[in-house]
């Protein structure tokens, strides 16, 4: 059954949202009434600019209020949950490693590209985790190899070549200009011309990466904010088995 | 400036002898070396510049190709050593000027090509090269001064810090703009992802850059410009600001010194934390940076809250201090005064601690006090801002509190948006408005309140200072390099002769030539051999500090 929801301020169904934004105009009374008609051009069937600031002579900084009428239905929105199981600790894992594959599960990460953040890569692969959440080195059946940062796509292979990688971990977190999307897909790139893209299983992760776009560029899965090494595991084991049976 | 911690005077004095102690086998070798891009930096203040039609610069056509031909020619054993000798001697041979020699070079002349001719009108030429380029220096040094004293007092009080990073140095012109026109002091133009492992500095104005823009000598001209625009139309001297760190570290201080920068990000220890480069690189790099950029009257800015975003701000506090005390000592060695070293140090305790507020109010007047002639720079929370930017406005809001209740020097000011892009105009705006807010309504604050005698405060301080004197002394017993290879700063492990750029150091010799290292040091005072080629002394050097008494 449909469920309509639309935005609540302090009555149902008010439709009251805030918006603030900036226009390349002066400040002014023709300024804002430019602002005004662009909420209303947006759908939003009331539009009050509670504030108007210049942010120099050319630009001003607009608060409006819209009211809008569109609703949508909660019960036909699909979250993309791929990335979301954490299902398997720790222990689980390393136990379900041992049963099934009997040998340690071969994992390498780094963040790529002229990226330098680490501290991602280094919560989902440290030994000490993140958030009082173990990373993968801590697992006894996984053997994982952090690269750090700063590594070029080319490098990351070689390495996954060398340790024979079950899976590989990509960082990404510099994403401007979606920099982070060319160096994603210039690495599957890299991997389908050697013919080696099934061998690994391979994942990005990364404050703004999602699933859905992980999966759109060519990897298994995606990894965003608040993910923890239980969710990699998770998915690296389940998926090595799923693997493993075709 | 008023004491309230009670911090005991010899403790101070001990760490800072331990961390001079820390510092000087390292300084020695850095004056036994150079590296490619010092001998660059050299060339570049001599005159050398442009690039070749493929964008590699001049500069670095000359020191590769010297070194191509005879790894040694940098050296300096039997033949004079250093690159300018020969870019001196070419200039001699073609007779020209250097810009016409730059576009010889750049269109396929090798200067290594013509043996080296009569060694004192090599010398001469030389000196008359470095009078011009430090001249220039010099000049703008006085400029800078003249304009701020003709518009004293009109700057915030701390200095507010803006950063703009659009990747296109004509977009970034619209939003420095716009941030001075609000009330911005101090203009960043942060450099683009790659640059700093880029081992030569592009050429010419550029407009493709990720999370910021290149640093480039004609994109500092473009902003000096506009910046010294809306400082004239405002009567506010605008400084600009960009990055001598990375694998160029000295071309970049040089280049900032030829454009008037008024301040440079300049760490001893960052390119090797955080960039991977390699630490006798740096080491060697940052010395010579350091001494353009005192000669300049350039602040430089230390990067100190870096390591608050790898390490726990509020377990690791020490650390931060204790590179303080580290990046003072290199400093003074590279001739720089107090009133230039804006210290880093950040607000970055997880948001929740209990009293993490008075922690972060302790350790920003702790580092008052210690270091109470350098203008601090204190930067805003980063790493525990999340998409919740009403929860990051009210952190910023608290930082800017604790910065004016403690007279820092250097506010970079923190952006509500942080977690989630480069700053967006608006974001500027509200950073602005909420820091002008906070600071005038606060502005005697710092005369008026004092701590507890016994207090959470006054015990936080005494108790980091003592655990940074522990650290300087383990740090000793093993020396600052295997220090740094066994992950005691960021908890970042480097090794020795890893990371980038160690093939780029040299050895010198004993006729190594460099008569803009010789003028330097002759101006700054410093000990070193050869004479000074300078005309006039730089031991003045501009009273553009932000010096807090
Ligand atoms: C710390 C930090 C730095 C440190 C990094 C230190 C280090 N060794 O990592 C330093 C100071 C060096 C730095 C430098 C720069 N930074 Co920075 N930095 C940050 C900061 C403050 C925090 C990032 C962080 O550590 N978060 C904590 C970790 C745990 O979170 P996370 O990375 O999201 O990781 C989690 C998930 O995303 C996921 N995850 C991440 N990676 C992976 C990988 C896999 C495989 C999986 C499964 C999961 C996963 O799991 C983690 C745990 O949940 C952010 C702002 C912010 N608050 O987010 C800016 C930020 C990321 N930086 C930014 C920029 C632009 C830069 C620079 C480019 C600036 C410059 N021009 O010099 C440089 C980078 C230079 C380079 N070559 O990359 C921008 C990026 C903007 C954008 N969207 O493009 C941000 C958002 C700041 C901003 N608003 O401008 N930065």
């Amino acid at each position: 059954m449909a469920n309509i929801v639309r935005p609540y301020g302090d009555t149902l169904d008010d439709g009251k949202v805030q918006l603030s934004f900036t226009l390349p105009v002066p400040d002014g009374p023709k300024g804002r009434e430019a602002a005004r008609l662009l909420v209303l051009s947006w759908g939003f069937k009331e539009c009050e600019v509670v504030n108007s600031a210049a942010v120099s002579d050319d630009f001003t900084f607009y608060v409006a209020y819209g009211k809008t009428e569109i609703g949508v239905d909660y019960e036909a929105a699909r979250a993309d949950t791929a990335s979301e199981d954490a299902s398997m600790g720790m222990d689980e894992t390393c136990a379900f490693v041992k049963e099934r594959f009997g040998r340690k599960v071969v994992i390498v990460g780094a963040c790529t590209g002229f990226d330098a953040h680490t501290v991602g890569i280094d919560a989902i692969m440290n030994m000490k985790g993140y958030n009082h959440h173990y990373g993968l080195e801590r697992y006894s059946m996984l053997e994982a190899h952090n690269l750090g940062a700063q590594i070029p796509n080319e490098r990351l292979i070689e390495f996954a070549e060398k340790v024979n990688a079950d899976a590989i971990l990509i960082s990404q977190v510099v994403t401007q200009k979606d920099v982070h999307v060319q160096n994603l897909v210039n690495f599957i790139e890299l991997l389908e011309a050697k013919g080696e893209r099934g061998r690994f299983i391979c994942i990005a992760g990364g404050p703004r990466i999602s699933n859905k776009l992980a999966v759109e560029i060519g990897y298994d899965a995606g990894f965003g904010k608040g993910c923890y090494a239980d969710h990699v595991a998770t998915f690296v084991v389940k998926k090595l088995a799923e693997k493993a049976r075709e | 400036m008023k004491e309230k911690l009670g911090l005991s005077k010899g403790k101070i004095a001990e760490a800072r002898s331990l961390a001079s102690g820390i510092v000087a086998p390292v300084l020695d070798f850095i004056d036994g070396h150079t590296t490619v891009t010092v001998e660059r930096a050299t060339l570049r203040i001599a005159g050398a510049d442009g690039a070749d039609a493929d964008g590699v610069p001049v500069p670095n056509l000359i020191v590769d190709q010297l070194r191509a031909a005879d790894p040694a020619t940098l050296e300096g054993g039997a033949l004079e050593g250093g690159a300018l000798v020969h870019y001196v001697n070419a200039l001699i041979r073609t007779g020209g000027g250097t810009a016409d020699l730059n576009r010889r070079i750049a269109e396929g002349y090798r200067v290594g090509s013509e043996p080296l001719g009569d060694r004192e009108a090599i010398r001469r030429k030389g000196a008359q090269l470095v009078d011009i380029g430090l001249g220039k220096v010099k000049a703008n040094r006085m400029q800078r001064s003249a304009k701020m004293e003709e518009w004293k007092g009109r700057n915030n009080d701390p200095l507010l810090y803006l950063i703009v990073a659009t990747g296109n140095i004509h977009e970034d012109v619209k939003q420095a703009e716009a941030a001075a026109l609000r009330g911005a002091d101090v203009i960043a133009v942060i450099r683009t992802t790659a640059q700093s492992l880029l081992d030569y500095v592009p050429f010419g104005a550029t407009t493709e850059g990720f999370g910021g823009t290149y640093a480039t000598q004609e994109n500092f001209r473009i902003m000096r410009a506009a910046l010294d625009a809306v400082g004239e139309r405002e009567k506010r001297y605008i400084w600009l600001t960009n990055y001598a760190s990375g694998l160029c570290m000295p071309e970049i201080a040089a280049m900032g010194a030829l454009e008037r920068l008024d301040m440079m990000l300049n760490d001893s220890m960052y390119g090797i934390l955080f960039r991977d480069i390699n630490m006798y690189r740096t080491f060697v790099d940052q010395k010579f940076s350091r001494m353009i950029n005192s000669y300049a009257g350039i602040t430089i800015n230390t990067g100190e809250d870096n390591y608050l975003t790898t390490s726990d701000a509020y377990e690791k506090a020490f650390t931060v201090l204790a590179s303080q005390f580290l990046n003072e000592q290199f400093g003074y060695a590279a001739g720089l005064p107090a009133r230039l070293m804006g210290l880093g140090h950040a607000m970055e305790m997880e948001p929740g601690i209990k009293n993490g507020f008075l922690y972060e109010l302790s350790q920003a007047q702790m580092a008052r006090e210690i270091f109470s002639e350098h203008p601090l720079k204190y930067m805003p929370p980063t790493k525990f801002m999340s998409g919740d930017i009403f929860k990051g406005l009210a952190m910023d809001t608290m930082f800017n509190f604790v910065s004016k209740a403690t007279n820092q020097g250097i506010h970079l000011l923190g952006m509500l948006t942080e977690a989630i892009h480069t700053p967006f105009m608006m974001d500027r705006y509200i950073a602005v408005e909420n820091a002008k807010y906070v600071m005038n309504s606060m502005e005697s604050f710092y005369d008026e309140i004092e701590f507890a005698k016994d207090g959470l405060v006054v015990n936080r301080a005494k108790e980091v200072l003592s655990q940074t004197i522990e650290f300087l002394h383990e740090i000793g017993e093993k020396g600052l390099l295997d220090a740094i290879s066994t992950g005691m700063f960021a908890e970042v492990k480097r090794p020795k002769d890893g990371g980038k750029g160690l093939e780029g150091i040299v050895k010198k010799g004993n006729n190594y030539w460099n008569p803009v290292e010789e003028a330097l040091k002759a101006g700054l005072g410093l000990p070193g051999r050869g004479r000074d080629y300078s005309a006039s002394s730089a031991g003045d050097a501009s009273s553009a500090g932000v010096a807090k008494g």
